[in-house]
């Protein structure tokens, strides 16, 4: 992908730089509001993973980000800026939500399975709208999508307070609890002497979630859909040079990242709430961008930022409850730091990276010949005919 | 050949760059390089692509600053920072993408960044006198109140020229101004620059065209590599020494073929139109035959419809009317046909635009090498591709055409033109196609790598395949077809055996003069 920078500073050890800057940031505000910030890297980093508690909450909200940043990141792929993670994972909430209530299903790995099947169906329909208008009207993805968001926002919404709602529940706008048969088994069931809590959120999506890892790093680099998938991203004209259709591959993308997306149910209402409640996604859609951007769009990357965002999602809820003071909005504004840092900004960090590389790598070449290194890759200087 | 000036050694260097040296990372774009020139002169600078003129000039031109160096105008040292410095130094430059706003008019666009105050009316006016002082004094004739999208690329240039006059330009520079330009707009514009020079500007010409080096300049310096390897007198060199002094060996400027034993027909097209999505019409019903065996050129200056052609022949763009394929239809409207199904009824493509279509420039070699083709059973049965069944091939066809480095795991970007080109070669010629479609076979791309392009082409030929040339370099399609057809304004104006005519008739066909009227 980048050829000035060896693959380690690309890939750790710029993101890391990043993640720095943005905690030193946080830090001031932090520092400005009045509280000790080296307290509250404390209590984020200890309160995330310094205990199996803490664990099982990381772990929990990376799954949830691991879907939403492959999602993401197949659509990046094809050069497709899908940010309507929030809608479809919700409406993959609702296939969850009806499989479970609908069907008589025997066993949770049963319950599994149909419920990733009504989560991909439900997450890749709702993608499929705006899909199919980019594809046939050139209406831009980036606008029918966040659209989309706030359309299955008020349709949830809806159908939560109209439809699904259970008569005598106490006038709350969800759904009723999923048969026990169902309940999918969590982290302390699966792996009781890792002294998880017996209520734990952490469970057995996650390794469907890894699954979906492998499946996503087949699909990019190893099957052919891949590659065209890759090559039109890369440039349309040249898929067309190559007998791809757009239409076929902007769909197919996006049904993809959407499917991808939706399976986030399987683990935050399948596997914690047990049910259907209003926004179930909770901003998973929106941090999924960010963590398809910090993980390159790369299956490894991703989990790895997912990761990170998990930390700071339960390590920011354990900053407000430990320190008086550090509301939910600075919360707020040291996650919105990270991904600003992470996302947005990663070209501040990379480009003097990039030319500090360049300049270091010629000067011992430039008395004798060429490194081998800049000699294969150099247009110009290259041997030549 | 010398103006007034020429000979006059006294006349202190209108530009003289001493030890100019610019790296772009680990590629050394210009080194050492040194270059006086004198005033009054027109000075040609020659090398192949890449070899760093460009750059030089950018530099120049304030939009690279060297890395070592100094430049002299007129004898007096300058910092050149900005493009703002080098136009105040009295440099003005000409791009070859004209920049210049298309929906404004041609008065708007010379004020445009020079006007004298908040209130356009008096520049204008003050424009509008000087334009037609300039224009008659050097015979550049362009409607001060055309807009410019309506004028031809040839007034475009002149518009281009007239900015720099206007901001009292005494040096100009030309970056390959002929290649959108048919012959006798450049014969034109060599008029102008001539008529400049007598006038005591400076002019400093870029290309990679021998003739127009030997037709126009008067000194020349050829760049290879990023060096400066000779500055001579124009009178006192050949193109072969020039070609040589470029590439660094002799090389051969004539193609050597054999007459063509033209066959069955192969490609049968016929009342071919193409609208794009703006409704214009791009292609106005093209009828011609290719043979088994021969090479048809395709001249035109460019975007008279060429592209639209070879996309419609290649299998992605939507047109009306029929096209025979061994006596088979295609179907042309884009509903049961694309890309992928002409290459298997044996239609490969070499596009024009090897980086946006021919090649994905972020994929390694192997990964081009199976483009288009990638369908195939060879490169893996079922969902999964067979990487490994797919490297072996690149490196294998990377071997027979001698692909330097013959490294597929390189991205296609980091090859030079000369062997992206030969990569898009191999993988469209490897596969034995009874037609082959090829556009541009040699934009930016080295002399070197030009000789044994050509004979691929002539060697396929030869082997009894039928080859559509479609290039805007004239020299090209004389050196190569057996037969030649003119595009203007989506219209093919005639068609001449390539033995029967010459770059004059072909010139006037190229302008839209109907054949007749070329005959004369």
């Amino acid at each position: 992908m980048n050829d000035a920078l060896p693959t380690w500073v690309d890939v750790i050890l710029v993101p890391l730089i990043n993640l720095l800057l943005a905690l030193v940031l946080s830090g001031v505000v932090v520092a400005l509001i009045g509280k000790d910030p080296f307290e509250a890297l404390y209590i984020l980093v200890n309160g995330s993973v310094g205990s199996a508690y803490g664990w099982g909450y990381t772990l929990f909200y990376a799954t949830n980000f691991i879907f939403t940043g492959l999602g993401v990141a197949v659509a990046f792929h094809a050069r497709l800026f899908n940010i309507g993670g929030e809608g479809q994972a919700a409406l993959g909430g609702l296939g969850v939500a009806l499989v479970l209530l609908n069907l008589p299903l025997p066993h949770w790995s049963v319950a599994i399975l149909a419920a990733t099947v009504g989560a991909a169906l439900f997450g890749a329909a709702w993608a499929a709208i705006p899909a199919y208008l980019q594809a046939k009207r050139g209406s831009h993805i980036v606008i029918t999508t966040i659209m989309f968001n706030f359309i299955a926002s008020a349709l949830m919404v809806f159908l939560l307070s109209r439809v699904l709602l259970v008569p005598g529940a106490g006038g709350s706008p969800e759904t009723a609890r999923f048969a026990d048969a169902v309940h999918l088994p969590n982290a302390y069931d699966v792996l009781p002497w890792l002294g998880f809590s017996r209520s734990t959120p952490l469970n057995v999506s996650f390794f469907l979630a890894i699954a979906a890892c492998v499946f996503v790093w087949a699909l990019i680099w190893k099957s052919r859909l891949g590659y065209e998938i890759r090559a039109f991203g890369h440039s349309e004209q040249a898929a067309k040079y190559a007998g791809t259709s757009p239409t076929k591959i902007i769909m197919i993308a996006m049904l993809i990242s959407g499917g991808l997306i939706g399976l986030m149910a399987t683990n935050s209402v399948m596997g914690e709430a047990e049910r259907l409640v209003i926004d179930p996604v909770q901003g998973a859609g929106f941090v999924g961008i960010a963590v398809a951007l910090m993980g390159r769009s790369h299956p490894v990357g991703v989990f790895l930022a997912a990761l990170l965002f998990g930390a700071l999602y339960q390590g920011g809820g354990e900053l407000t409850f430990e320190m008086n003071g550090m509301t939910r909005e600075i919360i707020l504004v040291i996650q919105a730091l990270v991904i600003l840092f992470t996302g947005a900004l990663d070209n501040m960090v990379r480009a003097p990276l990039e030319a500090a590389f360049l300049s270091r790598r010629r000067r011992p070449a430039a008395p004798g010949p060429t490194s081998p290194k800049g000699a294969d890759n150099d247009p110009v200087t290259g041997t030549q005919s | 050949m010398t103006g007034p000036g020429g000979t006059d050694a006294a006349e202190p260097l209108a530009i003289e760059l001493r030890g100019i040296s610019k790296a772009f990372g680990p590629v050394q774009a210009n080194k050492d390089i040194d270059i006086r020139v004198r005033r009054g002169t027109i000075h040609g600078i020659i090398g192949e692509n890449g070899a760093g003129k460009s750059t030089l000039m950018s530099i120049l031109y304030g939009f690279y600053r060297a890395d070592a160096g100094e430049i002299l105008i007129g004898g007096r040292r300058v910092e050149i920072a900005d493009s703002q410095a080098a136009i105040d130094a009295g440099i003005g430059m000409v791009f070859q993408h004209f920049k210049l706003v298309p929906n404004f008019t041609v008065l708007e666009n010379v004020i445009l960044g020079a006007e004298d105050g908040a209130l356009l009316r008096p520049s204008l006016a003050k424009a509008r006198r000087l334009l037609t002082d300039l224009a008659h004094e050097y015979e550049m004739d362009v409607d001060p109140d055309a807009v410019v999208e309506d004028l031809g690329v040839g007034q475009q240039q002149r518009v281009e020229i007239l900015k720099a006059l206007y901001r009292e330009a005494d040096i100009l520079i030309l970056d390959e101004p002929t290649g959108v330009l048919t012959p006798a707009e450049a014969d034109h514009l060599f008029r102008i620059l001539k008529g400049l020079r007598d006038q005591g500007k400076t002019i400093i010409l870029i290309t990679h065209k021998l003739r127009e080096i030997m037709e126009v300049t008067d000194s020349v310096s050829v760049m290879r590599r990023g060096e400066m390897t000779a500055t001579v007198s124009t009178a006192e060199t050949s193109p072969e020494q020039l070609a040589e002094l470029m590439v660094g060996r002799k090389v051969l400027l004539q193609v050597d073929k054999a007459p063509a034993t033209p066959g069955d027909v192969i490609l049968e097209v016929r009342d071919l139109h193409v609208v794009d999505d703006q409704g214009v019409e791009r292609l106005k019903g093209i009828s011609f035959d290719i043979r088994a065996g021969e090479v048809l050129g395709l001249a035109g200056v460019a975007g008279n419809g060429q592209s639209e052609l070879l996309e419609v022949l290649g299998g992605y763009e939507k047109a009306t009317g029929t096209i025979r394929m061994k006596g088979r239809p295609i179907d042309v409207t884009g509903t049961a046909s694309d890309a992928r199904t002409r290459r298997a009824r044996g239609i490969a493509h070499v596009p024009e635009d090897r980086q946006r279509e021919g090649l994905i420039m972020d994929f390694h070699a192997w990964e081009n090498v199976a483009f288009g083709y990638h369908h195939d059973a060879m490169f893996g049965r079922g969902v999964l591709m067979d990487q490994a069944a797919m490297r072996a091939d690149c490196a294998a066809k990377m071997e027979r055409f001698d692909v330097r480095p013959p490294d597929p795991s390189l991205a296609a970007k980091n090859f030079s033109g000369g062997n992206q080109q030969k990569i898009v070669l191999a993988r469209e010629i490897e596969r034995d196609p009874d037609l082959l479609l090829i556009g541009q076979p040699t934009r930016g791309v080295d002399i070197g790598a030009i000789e044994f392009i050509h004979e691929q082409i002539v060697a396929l030929r030869d082997r009894g395949k039928a080859i559509l040339l479609v290039s805007v370099e004239l020299d090209e399609i004389m050196a190569l077809s057996d037969r030649i057809a003119v595009m203007f304004d989506g219209r093919i104006m005639g068609e001449r055996l390539a033995s029967e005519t010459d770059q004059g008739e072909l010139g006037m066909l190229m302008a839209g003069m109907t054949g007749a009227e070329a005959a004369e």
